[in-house]
Parts: C-alpha cells; structure tokens; sequence
C-alpha cells in the first residue's frame, strides 16, 4: 500500500463502493424538518503492536477496525448512530435511528456531497508510515534497548518495552455539504525498567512518540536516551525516601509536568462542562484565574505531536486557543454543537475515539508559555520544598475544580538546593485557584515526549503537554512522612 | 452476525496456513445507551458491533490480531497477516493453549442473560433515566444543575473456540442507571452519583430510588473543608473499599507477577492481611456481573480463595502466566477483541464481616471517612499509595463535616495488615466489590 497517495475520499468510496449520491443518502436519511445538522464519519484504522519483556518479543498484535457513524442533531439532542459494515443500507439506517431522536416526523432532504476538501493543515506529512515499516526492523529496536537498559545498571532485572504504531483514515461529510478526510499517523515506543536491590523493587518509564516516520525514533539517539532514562528512573528511585505530608513550595519540571494543565485548567474549559454550566470554570471569562505570569495555550497545530490534528473529528481544521492570557481567562475549547448553543465559533477540538463515539470537546497539546526565570533562580529561591519532574498522570472533579496529579520522581528541595529523592506522591489542588499562586515561570519551556492518552466519558484520545519550569506557592503534598518532620515544611 | 460457522472457518484456515494452535473470540453486542439531561433527551446513541480476535501459535511462537470486519476476504488475509507477525516473535517454551483435559466440557447455567429486558423500548428507557433524574431534582433546593441521567444496556454474545475442538458460545445481558446531579451553595458547586448496575432489568434500584441517594450523596459534599496533615484511622466506603479490590486484583494476577510487577510475589502462604480478611473470585455464581461459564481460554470459571483468612492462597492465572509461575490456572483468562489475551478477574470480592457501617464509624475517635478517591497514585511495584481524597471527618465517631482537596497515603502492605474491622454491607452491585473497611491507621494530608 502506498499510503502517500491515498485520498481519504476516494478510499471509502472506492473501498466500500459507495458514491456520493449514496452519502448524501446517509444525510438525507438523518436530515428532516427540526434537524439542524447532520453527519457521518467514516474511519479505517490498522494497528500493530510489539512487545518486549525477558529479553523476548513475546507479543505481536494486529487489529483492523473500520466504521462509520451518523449523528443528527437538533437543538441540544443527539442522535448517534454506528455500524461496522459500511454500506449504504446501514448509513441510511443508521441516519433514520439518529433523527428518531430529535425528531418524529418531517421528511428527509438530501444535501448536496462535494467531494475534494482537504484540511487547511499538513502537519505530519510522513513519506512512510511507521506501520508499514518491517517488523524486523521495530523488534531490533526493542531488541537494543533491552541491551541499553540492562547496561546502564546490573541492578535493573526487567526490561518491559513496547512499540505501537497506527494509520487512520478518516472522512466527515457533512449536513453543510463539507467533505473532508485525513490520514494520520501515531505511534510511540513506551518503556519500563524495573530495578532490584535487597527486597526494595522500584520502576522506572520512559517513552516518547508523535504522529512521525519510524525514523524519528532513531533521530537525536531518542530511543537510547527513553532506554536509559527509564532505567535512570528506577535506580533512582531505590534510593528514594518517604515523600512529605503537607503543604509546601512546589518546582515542577519542564515538559510532561504540564499535565497539571490538563487537569487543573484544560478539562474544565471544554465547551460542554461550560454550556451545560456544571464546571467550575463556569461563567468565568475575563476574571484573573492565574498569576499575571501564566499564558496557556491549547494548540492542535504544532507539526508532528501526538496531540496535533490536520482537522478535528468534525472536519474543523484544529487551530492555537488561548485559554489564559497573562493569568485571566479567555475561552473555551469547543465541538460544532457546543460552540453553536453557546453562540460562539468552533475551535477545532471536536474528538473521538473512533466511529462508536460522537464527538465531544477535548484537549489537543495544552501548554504554558515561556517566562523569563532560569531553571536554576527558580530552584535557588525555594527555602524547603518539593521539585517534582516526572509523573504518572492526574484527574480532576470539573464540578468541584479539586485535581490531582502523580508525581513518580521527585527531590526535596533544601536551601535552595535539590537534596535527596524521595517517593512519588500525589499533589492536590483547586484549579481555578492554584495557578495564581505561580511565583516563577522558567525560559524553558518544553513539550512531552509524545506519551499522553486522555480519558472523558469513557473515551480515549492521545494529547500533548508542556510546561516550563515553574513554581507554585504552597501545594498539598500526599506523601506518607511522619508529621513532625512535614510540619517544618510549613512556611 | 457472528457464528460458530465464522469460528470453525477461521479455524481450518489457520490450519491450512500451518498454524500448530489457534484460538479465536468472537464478540457481538449491542449497545443502547440513552442520556437525558435537566428533563430533556440530549443524547440516544445505538449499535451493533462485532468483532473478532485471533490468537495463531507456530510451535512455540505466537501473535495476536483482531478485526471488525467480518467478510470472507478480510479474515483470510488476517490469518496471513498474523501467520507472518508470529513467525517473527521469540520463541516461549511457555506459550501455548490449555490441554484438552482443562478446557470446560459442560456450560452450568448461570442465568447471564434476560430476555424479558431485551425489548424494553426506547421510550422506557427515557421514561426510567427522566424519572431518575427528577427525582434527583426534587430532592432538595440546593440541587440546581445536572450532568444528567444515563440509560444504558449492552446485549452480548461471545463465541470461543480452540484448535483442539473447544467450541463454547454464552449470551449475556448488562443493564445500568445512573444519575449525576449538581448542588451549589454557597458560590461553590459540587456533584456526585449513584447508579445501579445488573444484569436482569427487574434487579436494577429503582429510578426513583438512584435518584434520591446521588442527590443525598451531592448535598452531603456541601461545604467541604481542607484539614491538617496528620496520621488517622481511616475508613473507606463500599465504593472506594471496590477500588482498594481493584488494586489487590492488579497484584495478585499473573502477568503482574511473572514480571515481578506486583508487590505481592512469591508471597502464597503468607500471612499479608489479619484473620478477618477472606478474598474470593469466584466466576460460578448465577446471575451476578463477573460470571461466565468459561474463561478467555475455555477453562471452567470456578471458585478461588485467593485470600483466605488473611493467608495469600491463590493468584489468578491464565495458562501462560500459570505456566511462568508453575502453578495451575486459575480460569481467569480474560480475552477482549482487540486486546491481548490476559488476566482477569470474575466476581473478586472481600467477604463480608461481622459490623454495622454505623459501628464501623462510631469506633473512630478522631478519622477519615473516604467516599470517593481521584488520581492515578498507585505504584504497584512497590505498593506505594497516595490518592486525592473526598468524604467526611470522622469525630467521636459521628460523621462531623465533609472534606476535600486532601490525599491519603499509605503502603498497601501495611494496609491490607492495618484493617481492623470489615462491614456486613457487601453488595454484588458490580464485579470487583467490597464492604465498607477500617485500615488503623495512614496518612491524610491537607494543609
């Protein structure tokens, strides 16, 4: 398959015989007289996965899913509608089962379908998709980080890696007469070491990822440094003492501890929580929600991040959003629906998982822009405190704004100087809150490696951050450190 | 449609491509899921879905692959696809199906499926999910928004089958109501839920009843304080006692432990909770949400005493991990259509004991009492805990105020050894469930 010169348009309609009358037929069929908007979207997508563990590609996995789904919408129902068989018969079932929902009577008018848009876009431009690429070539790969990693330390005694890499084609043709597709591309390469001394076991990961050719991960020495960084993490972590318990001065890291962004302000600026006012960002536009220091941006346009999209899932080409302009709140991110019942323009974040799922607002790379402090003022100014610069990942209650996030490597910072490590703990906040108590913005702004999956509702969509260096006054620290000694962490 | 004509066919063919072993799962449900929100139907959304994951061995080498598309054409080329994946894999000396003799040769009935719920019509659903929420609604004045009420229901059908002539196939039906409603008071808004989950629509709470206990749980949340850091006794709920399950659960299966991912290897035998703590699975019991009658591999669901008396007496294995660890499988095989084969658990529950909730919480002086837990914070390696935390400060022994924006931490090590006393309120109201828990003692951080 030469997949540089497939259209998404022609793909679908050539692979499944279908033309564009018989689309319009799927309109037609969920369109009726108190319909406001309908679509459909198609997809195609193939997956592999390879994984490492004792030194032995032990699984290699292949799906193929194909679909496509039918959404009416009228006002603020919707009507969703998905089949695994793509076939004229069951987009026009599927459109009639969509419109029941908003409607019980009313004919269908077939829109005109105009074949040829593509998006305004071209962010991952790949010659070769990483899942066309040998096997071979992926498992010698693995095969040397294994090596990698099981020689930076004899202490390392498993070395689990995994590589997945996956192509999606996907076509919205819409109610507007808008037809537009995509290819995408998306893989990452995830690793885990876990090291053993006496009875104390710890872990260690490390990956990284983009919608890239499979030489990215080549390029740079990036798998030698995931190899190793992982491996780091884990011997690091043998020598790490109880975090603290308490409040105390947080430094958080460049690039993947931008997630406190996700959590504390991201979610809770989706158009849905927003219009159906169940956020507690809700009504807050123009008020100071962060220190003067803070500008955050959602931006689904940063060629070749796992974030990034052409077009979102609804054919709006992604765009940059700014959701916090120097510390006070501008906008939301928004799906079709939610932009028009809030009178507002759509911003490109319409996503799915895949065609089971109707779109919904969702994050693309969400991240903080640079300051003017280096990384060094900013750890000499923090008398005693927590420098976490490595994390599992978060979650956040939008209604009630709490969040949290995991740190998995992490030092005490003592006299302004990083001390010793201590264990992952979890950190908790109030997100309309607890940027505005940002001190310090670094000059070193970072993205992540390329290794975030979202979940909402149930569905799963890969997104980026970044950060710079930054520091927050006062954070709750979920460490297990006896009481006495968290109490001098009290300022 | 899926059919065991679709399984044998896959079969021969993986034969004919000179596979030593295979086994496949094919899956087909059918999903309904209605959501209103404030008295209105926001969203109806409907499928049928099918699916099949294959599993082919040549000798000792073996892949997986997984597709949606049913036709004849796509499953011969996936049989080649993952014909030419295997061959490029290690070879195990581990890998490899279940014996004959293992594999389950009678299906007990277990009443998995209702077909007096099958038919409910759209309009009752909406009527059931309108009448959740408004119940909700009406509870108090400070409810004054929703996230809505969902009304969902899955009809399920799964086939197994095995080059060694294992031909087994189970219908299945899973029904769920759930309301999730949103009090302000004081500026500051909250929401919470509650939901009922069965197999059988006559055994779902009523609408009315879901209702009433989200709003009760919402309104309890109002006011919420932070508290100061300190080492306390703490109490979990059956909804986050589940969690802790969940996580036991991730411990003691198979492929966490050949890995030695888990904090719990080579731990059979040992004492790790005290006398009062007994874990089952148990995938045998009719009608419940974890039953089935085979496992992912064709082996009989059966009763495990992983945790007996608070000695670790089995994990949960499935023929590979079985094999790694050179013990016997459990029947816990887990096989999802696009995943991987792995491990997972049936009916996993801690048995009931002998307290009143009320007793549980009058015990505590001065406590924690959890009714809900957020974030990742679980490092399974080491058993290192740290979670944010929602619920209510315990004073002499009365529920005195709700908390939030604080975290719990511990070691799950000395958790499980620090609980001190099990409630007699378990309900088989999900898969992995659990009654409320005292642990003695762990860390609350706040300000």
């Amino acid at each position: 398959m030469t997949t540089q010169l497939v259209k998404p348009e022609r793909f679908f309609l050539e692979k499944f015989g279908l033309t564009e009358r018989h689309l319009e037929r799927g309109l037609g069929a969920a369109l009726g007289a108190q319909i406001d908007y309908a679509d459909l979207y198609f997809e195609y997508r193939i997956s592999e996965a390879l994984s490492l563990e004792e030194g032995m590609i032990k699984r290699a996995s292949k799906n193929i899913s194909q679909g496509a789904g039918v959404r009416a919408l009228a006002g603020e129902k919707t009507g969703y509608a998905f089949s695994d068989e793509i076939s004229v018969q069951n987009l026009e079932l599927a459109g009639s089962r969509a419109k029941a929902v908003a409607e019980r009577a009313g004919a269908g008018i077939s829109p005109p379908v105009k074949v040829g848009g593509s998006p305004r876009h071209d962010l991952y431009p790949v010659r070769v998709q990483p899942i066309e690429i040998p096997v071979e070539k992926k498992i010698d790969l693995l095969q040397r980080i294994d090596a990698i990693a099981r020689k930076e330390d004899p202490r390392i005694v498993q070395v689990m890696g995994s590589f997945a890499s996956e192509y999606k084609i996907v076509l919205v043709a819409t109610s507007a007469g808008v037809m537009i597709g995509d290819i995408q591309p998306l893989s990452r390469l995830n690793i885990t070491c876990i090291a053993q001394e006496g009875d104390n076991r710890q872990m260690g990961t490390c990956g990284g990822g983009g919608r890239a050719e499979f030489e990215f991960f080549l390029e740079d020495g990036r798998f030698e440094r995931y190899a190793k960084e992982a491996a780091r993490l884990a011997i690091v972590n043998l020598s790490a003492a109880d975090a603290p318990a308490g409040t105390t001065d947080v430094v958080l890291g460049p690039g993947w501890p931008g997630v406190l962004l996700h959590e504390a302000i991201g979610h809770g600026l989706e158009g849905d929580f927003n219009r159906k006012k169940t956020s507690a960002f809700t009504d807050r536009i123009g008020q100071r929600v962060a220190s003067e220091l803070v500008t955050v941006v959602d931006d689904g346009t940063i060629p070749s991040r796992r974030g990034s999209l052409n077009m979102d899932d609804e054919g709006t080409p992604t765009g940059r959003t700014v959701l916090i302009d120097r510390g006070i709140l501008q906008g939301y991110l928004q799906d079709r629906l939610n932009a028009r019942l809030m009178g507002m323009k759509p911003t490109g974040n319409g996503r799915r998982e895949s065609y089971a799922y109707q779109p919904m607002p969702r994050m693309t790379n969400t991240f903080m822009l640079a300051g003017d402090s280096t990384p060094e003022e900013i750890i000499a100014s923090v008398k005693r405190g927590l420098y976490a610069v490595t994390f599992g990942g978060g979650q956040v209650d939008i209604t009630s704004g709490k969040f949290v996030f995991s740190a998995s490597e992490a030092y005490l910072i003592e006299n302004g100087k990083i001390t010793r490590p201590v264990k992952g703990a979890t950190l908790i906040g109030h997100g309309p809150e607890v940027l505005t108590r940002v001190s310090m913005v670094g000059d070193d702004l970072k993205l992540d490696e390329g290794i975030g999956t979202c979940g909402k509702d149930g569905q799963l969509v890969p997104v980026g951050v970044g950060l710079p260096t930054i520091k927050i006054e006062g954070l709750t620290v979920g460490g297990t450190e006896g009481l006495n000694k968290a109490e001098s962490f009290l300022q | 449609m899926i059919s065991q004509d679709i399984a044998e066919a896959v079969l021969r063919e993986a034969k004919r491509k000179g596979s030593t072993e295979a086994d496949l799962a094919l899956v087909e449900n059918e999903l309904v899921t209605v959501q209103v929100r404030l008295g209105e139907v926001e969203t109806i959304r409907s499928a049928r879905e099918v699916g099949l994951g294959l599993r082919l061995f040549f000798g000792k080498r073996s892949a997986t692959s997984s597709t949606s598309d049913l036709s004849k054409e796509s499953l011969a080329r996936l049989v080649e696809d993952t014909s030419v994946l295997a061959k490029v894999t290690a070879h195990d000396e581990f890998s490899g199906l279940p014996s004959v003799g293992e594999c389950a040769r009678s299906f007990p009935e277990l009443h998995l499926y209702d077909s007096d719920g099958e038919a409910l019509p759209v309009k009752e659903r909406i009527a059931r999910a309108k009448e959740a929420e408004a119940a909700a609604l009406a509870y108090d004045p400070r409810i004054t928004n929703s996230e809505g009420a969902d009304f969902a229901s899955n009809l399920y059908r799964i086939i197994y089958g095995s080059s060694h002539g294992f031909l087994g196939e189970y219908r299945g039906s899973t029904f769920s109501l759930a309301v999730t409603p949103i009090a302000l008071f004081n500026g500051a808004m909250q929401r919470d839920y509650w939901y009922s989950y069965a197999r059988k629509l006559s055994k779902l709470e009523s609408a009315e009843a879901i209702g009433r206990r989200a709003a009760e749980r919402t309104i309890r949340r109002l006011g919420g304080r932070k508290i100061h850091t300190q080492e306390v006794p703490v109490v979990f709920d059956p909804e986050t006692a589940a969690s802790l399950m969940r996580i036991l659960c991730s411990a003691v299966s198979g492929p966490s432990l050949y890995r030695g991912a888990s904090f719990l290897i080579d731990r059979l035998g040992d004492r790790i909770a005290p006398e009062i703590v007994s874990v089952y699975d148990d995938g045998t019991i009719p009608g419940y949400l974890g039953s089935k009658p085979f496992d992912g591999e064709g082996l009989p669901t059966r009763r495990n005493a992983v945790l007996e008396n608070g000695v670790l007496r089995s994990y949960l294995l499935d023929t590979y991990s079985a094999r790694k660890l050179k013990l016997a499988p459990t029947g816990n095989a887990a096989r999802g259509v696009g995943d991987v084969p792995t491990v997972g658990p049936t009916n996993f529950f801690l048995q009931a004991g002998q307290y009143d909730p009320a007793e549980i919480i009058r015990s505590v002086d001065s406590g924690l009492y959890v009714t809900e837990l957020i974030g990742p914070g679980v490092n399974l390696v080491t058993g290192d805990y740290s979670r944010g935390a929602v619920g209510f400060w315990i004073e002499k022994g009365e529920l005195a105020y709700p908390v939030e924006e604080i975290t719990v931490a511990g070691n799950l090590k000395e958790m499980l050894l620090g609980i001190e006393m099990v409630g007699n309120d378990l309900t088989f109201r999900n898969s992995v469930v659990a009654p409320t828990l005292k642990i003695r003692r762990m860390t609350v951080a706040g300000h």
